[in-house]
């Protein structure tokens, strides 16, 4: 185990965890136990995506930590052969908090779920985010709960028809992108179960990230909720909603007579264009590492629950001081300044006496 | 002017004013000044919850309670010999707790017609017969200090407000204090704006020689030094000493210490306290809530720290979902109680040990915790070390108590060497304890039933724990129902295995035929009932308790060896309870539950029954 008991150590990304000598493959990450998801369950390929992409990494595989709270997604460290802590509802980012504070030698993963993250566990996660802890912080957002069989979720849109709401559900959903920019998260993205390449690269970036990183997983229930993304994934559809976002890139989409920009509104949003309509100057180039979140968040907002139009990819991605990385500063600075403790002078410390 | 000096063995002074006159630091300051001079001493701070609560109304009353003499004390004392009452609000909340010939020293500049129609005096009790019982001593306090800073360069607001620094001075030369500690200490506390240290200094100055020219007071007073165990001494409160034993604990153990932790009163010291020490690697996690304070502290764990939550019992209550995931995923966890009044809110300023059924029980399944509980404000400090000590060795969440009393509450302590501190470090596994190079991480020691530790970072070693039913053994998700009851049974046994020293009982005569039992706080005023029950021909024995889960091994036959048990608790009888439950045994229950240390006069005269009554 690596001294982590007085600080000193800086870096960003996985330069503070130990890599691998030795070469891996998927195999190396599979566990020995049975995976137990329903037959047809988006959640089977964000694990194969996870495992073949895990390698990628060249970590050492121990100092891998895979944390989650409760709900369906949340087995998933049990099919992972690192360390993992299945932990209670709403409660890994706290848990992996003091794991990731502690241990700035470890690539720790949180994984959880639209319940997980944003019912129960809402406060953890937006503390999470603000304090930039170094996590990966995977969302996996089926818009349902499943484990207790299919009520309506923070993400379900207003009136879904669910075992506890059979007039509707009443309560306006959480957009969670938007909900983790208006936390200062430093690093904010959205992708999809069913797209690999797209899941890997944004999984790359996250991981290359120092700090804490979210990732909204768009993850198909086919029990409670079947067919919430088939608008996204249809290749009728997929090209004319899914506007993918590149740093750097102007931001257009759709197809054909259909292309559409993104750009600037009067109003301080942004607003969805026909291409034909402006010129190259006037659309919106993405600028995820802009430090100012305010067109993070209007592209966040450009997300429907009707799927007109549909952001994925790194909405934001900024460099700042991650929580572990402070936290040793601080126990470095007061140990340069006067010497490490001695637990004898801590003792006969303030006004003492003699007797005898 | 030769002044007569009288001597006594022991005092009990009660300063009490508003809580923005600095009633608490008064305290603390001639608290210092008596430990410097080798008195034995003990503290009671008595403060409301409202930061400032409307000037002059009882509910903004503060008190400082000490208690000192020229012997071993166990408690701040029952009654006041002495109160400084710096307006009426202070005078009218402290003056029934005074007994016949006390004196009071009232601040008479604050004794205005409206401050009495505030607290209900229809005349000034300064000026009739009321107070006939008592001595009194009237000094304008106010005027007399704001006259002795005229020459200074502060504003008449800063002037007045050093006025308990008058009164500390008064005191201090009533009672043959040293100075030298407090002028330091000013020095020190107004080191960026001197000319508030000097005019602090000079109050403190005026008040001394106010006492040494006035006629108001003939008589000053000498208590020696007391004649204690040797070694070097410090004043320590129960919330600092816990503090140090936690960073005792690390050191002893060799592991990092995280503190995850949510502000509340009466424990937020703890978490003040442990922030200033970075230099032993201590790491202090402000968390969002509760929750997240035990959450990080557990995930801490997971990754090979000490981890420790502290908090009082509204954070208890929440954080009981994650003590039991530390129960069934078995990682050493260090939850610290600093109880108050309840239920809810309650009281938060003031004492109680209404925790314990909690402690014990308080969450879902079969989720068996060792609990602990410090018996006085030092030795805090050592059952920090012994929760640790257990945590580590038995990888279990430890309850540890601590209550309003003793957080605040400060005795003299003879500081250990640490040297003489337990070693209580443990070893990580490195190697596969299974065939064929694997890894069982719930396969156990056959002697403490405690599972092998092995860390993230660790190679070939890498596992996954979590909150369901695991299977004896690998660990593995079980829903298999002989070992539920298995594992349910082996975590209780584990539990119930931990080696804990035997209670020891004191009988000096060896012939005593009634048990006085207590636990936690109520150490002091139970020993110090039990002298006065002796000293009057009482025979009477007398055990505490530390550790309430497991109890000591004897415990069932000390409890059955006497004619009668008696047992002072501040709840309604949640020991006597376990007691009765587990040893058929029916101890007589004194309970009074008014957020206030017991007395020790009154748990005498309760023993003094007890002996009489067939």
């Amino acid at each position: 185990m690596t001294d982590i008991s007085n600080g000193g150590l800086n870096g960003k990304g996985l330069a503070l965890v130990p890599r691998t000598e030795t070469a891996q493959t998927l195999k190396d990450f599979k566990s020995d136990q049975e995976v137990r998801w329903c037959p047809g369950c988006g959640d089977y390929a964000i694990l194969a995506a996870v495992q073949s992409f895990l390698p990628e990494l060249g970590l050492r595989r121990e100092n891998i930590v895979f944390v989650s709270g409760i709900g369906c997604s949340s087995r998933f460290p049990y099919y992972l052969n690192t360390y993992g802590f299945h932990s209670i509802h709403g409660r890994a980012p706290a848990i992996a908090t003091g794991l990731a504070a502690s241990r700035p030698d470890l690539s720790v993963w949180v994984i959880t779920g639209d319940g997980d993250a944003l019912s129960i566990g809402g406060n953890h996660l937006i503390h999470a985010l603000r304090r930039n802890v170094n996590l990966n912080i995977l969302l996996f957002n089926n818009r349902i709960y499943g484990l207790t069989k299919g009520q309506y979720s923070p993400t379900s849109e207003i009136g879904k028809i669910t075992k506890s709401t059979p007039m509707g559900s009443l309560d306006k959903p959480f957009n969670p992108i938007s909900l983790a920019i208006g936390a200062e998260a430093g690093f904010v993205a959205r992708t999809i179960d069913s797209d690999r390449k797209h899941l890997q690269g944004v999984l790359r970036e996250a991981a290359a990230h120092r700090g804490a990183s979210l990732v909204e997983i768009y993850q198909n229930c086919n029990i409670f909720n079947d067919g919430a993304f088939d608008a996204l994934k249809d290749p009728a559809t997929r090209d004319e909603i899914t506007v993918k976002l590149e740093h750097g890139r102007p931001i257009v989409f759709g197809t054909g007579d259909n292309e559409k920009a993104v750009r600037l509104s009067r109003t301080g949003g942004v607003e969805v264009v026909r291409r034909s309509e402006v010129s190259d100057d006037e659309i919106l180039v993405h600028d995820a590492h802009n430090p100012d979140p305010s067109a993070a968040f209007a592209l966040s907002r450009l997300d429907d629950p009707a799927f007109e139009h549909v952001p994925i990819g790194v909405f934001r991605s900024i460099d700042r001081p991650s929580y572990d990385q402070l936290m040793n500063e601080q126990l470095q600075t007061a140990t340069a300044d006067k010497g490490r403790g001695s637990l004898g002078d801590l003792l006969l410390g303030g006004d003492t006496w003699r007797i005898g | 002017m030769t002044k007569q000096v009288q001597q006594l063995d022991r005092v009990i002074i009660r300063f009490a004013g508003d809580s923005g006159d600095g009633m608490q630091l008064t305290g603390d300051r001639f608290t210092s000044e008596t430990a410097q001079f080798g008195n034995d001493l003990s503290t009671l701070p008595n403060f409301p919850a409202e930061i400032r609560a409307p000037a002059g109304t009882l509910p903004g009353v503060s008190s400082f309670q000490l208690h000192f003499a020229d012997h071993d004390i166990l408690t701040p004392g029952d009654a006041p010999n002495v109160l400084v009452a710096m307006n009426p609000a202070a005078l009218k909340a402290n003056v029934a707790d005074l007994p016949r010939g006390a004196d009071i020293i009232a601040n008479t500049d604050e004794f205005t017609k409206r401050n009495l129609a505030k607290v209900g005096y229809a005349g000034n009790p300064l000026e009739d017969e009321s107070l006939a019982e008592w001595r009194v001593h009237a000094v304008p306090l106010t005027s007399l200090t704001v006259r002795a800073l005229e020459g200074f360069d502060v504003s008449k607001k800063d002037a007045e407000r050093a006025k308990n620094m008058f009164a500390l001075g008064l005191l201090s030369w009533l009672y043959h204090r040293p100075t030298e500690g407090t002028i330091k200490f000013l020095e020190a506390k107004f080191a960026k704006k001197p000319e508030i240290a000097k005019a602090n200094i000079a109050a403190f100055q005026a008040g001394w020689n106010y006492g040494e020219t006035t006629e108001s007071f003939s008589v000053s007073y000498e208590v020696k030094p007391a004649s204690l165990p040797p070694g070097v001494y410090r004043n320590i409160s129960g919330n600092q000493a816990l503090a140090y034993g936690l960073i005792a604990a690390s050191v002893q153990s060799g592991l990092p210490l995280f503190l995850g932790s949510y502000p509340i009163t009466p424990a937020s010291d703890i978490l003040h306290e442990l922030s200033k020490h970075k230099r032993f690697g201590v790491r202090t996690f402000q968390a969002e809530d509760e929750i997240a304070g035990v959450g990080a502290a557990l995930g801490a764990a997971f990754g090979g720290s000490l981890g420790v939550t502290t908090t009082s019992g509204p954070g208890v209550a929440l954080k009981a979902e994650t003590v039991g995931l530390a129960v069934t995923t078995e990682l050493p966890l260090i939850v610290v109680d600093v109880q108050r009044a309840g239920p809810s809110t309650g009281m938060p300023t003031k004492t109680e040990q209404t925790d314990l059924l909690m402690a014990m029980f308080g969450r879902n399944g079969e989720s068996p915790v060792p609990v602990l509980a410090a018996a006085t404000p030092s030795d805090c400090f050592h059952m920090a070390v012994e929760a640790a000590r257990i945590a580590l060795k038995y990888r279990t969440p430890v309850m540890l108590l601590s209550d309003g009393y003793l957080a605040n509450g400060s005795e003299p302590w003879r500081v250990p060497d640490p040297a003489e501190l337990p070693d209580i470090s443990i070893a990580f596994t490195t190697e596969p304890n299974g065939a064929d190079g694997a890894y069982l991480p719930f396969k156990r020691d056959p002697e403490t039933l405690a599972r092998p530790w092995a860390v993230p970072g660790t190679a070939g070693l890498e596992h996954r724990i979590g909150g369901i039913e695991k299977a004896d053994g690998t660990g593995n998700i079980s829903y298999d129902p002989d070992n539920h009851d298995r594992m349910v049974r082996l975590r209780q046994a584990k539990i119930d295995g931990i080696d804990v020293p035997d209670l020891v009982v004191d009988d000096p005569d060896g012939d005593a035929r009634v048990l006085v039992l207590g636990w936690g706080s109520t150490y002091g005023p139970i020993a110090a009932a039990v002298r006065r029950a002796r000293r009057s021909g009482g025979k009477v024995a007398q055990a505490h308790l530390r550790h309430l889960n497991p109890l000591p091994g004897n415990t069932g036959d000390v409890l059955r060896s006497y004619d009668k048990v008696l047992l002072p608790e501040i709840n309604l009888g949640q020991l006597a309870m376990l007691l009765r439950a587990r040893f058929l045994v029916d101890v007589i229950s004194y309970n009074r539950v008014r957020g206030l240390p017991f007395k020790a006069e009154e748990l005498a005269a309760v023993i003094q029954d007890v002996i009489e009554s067939d």
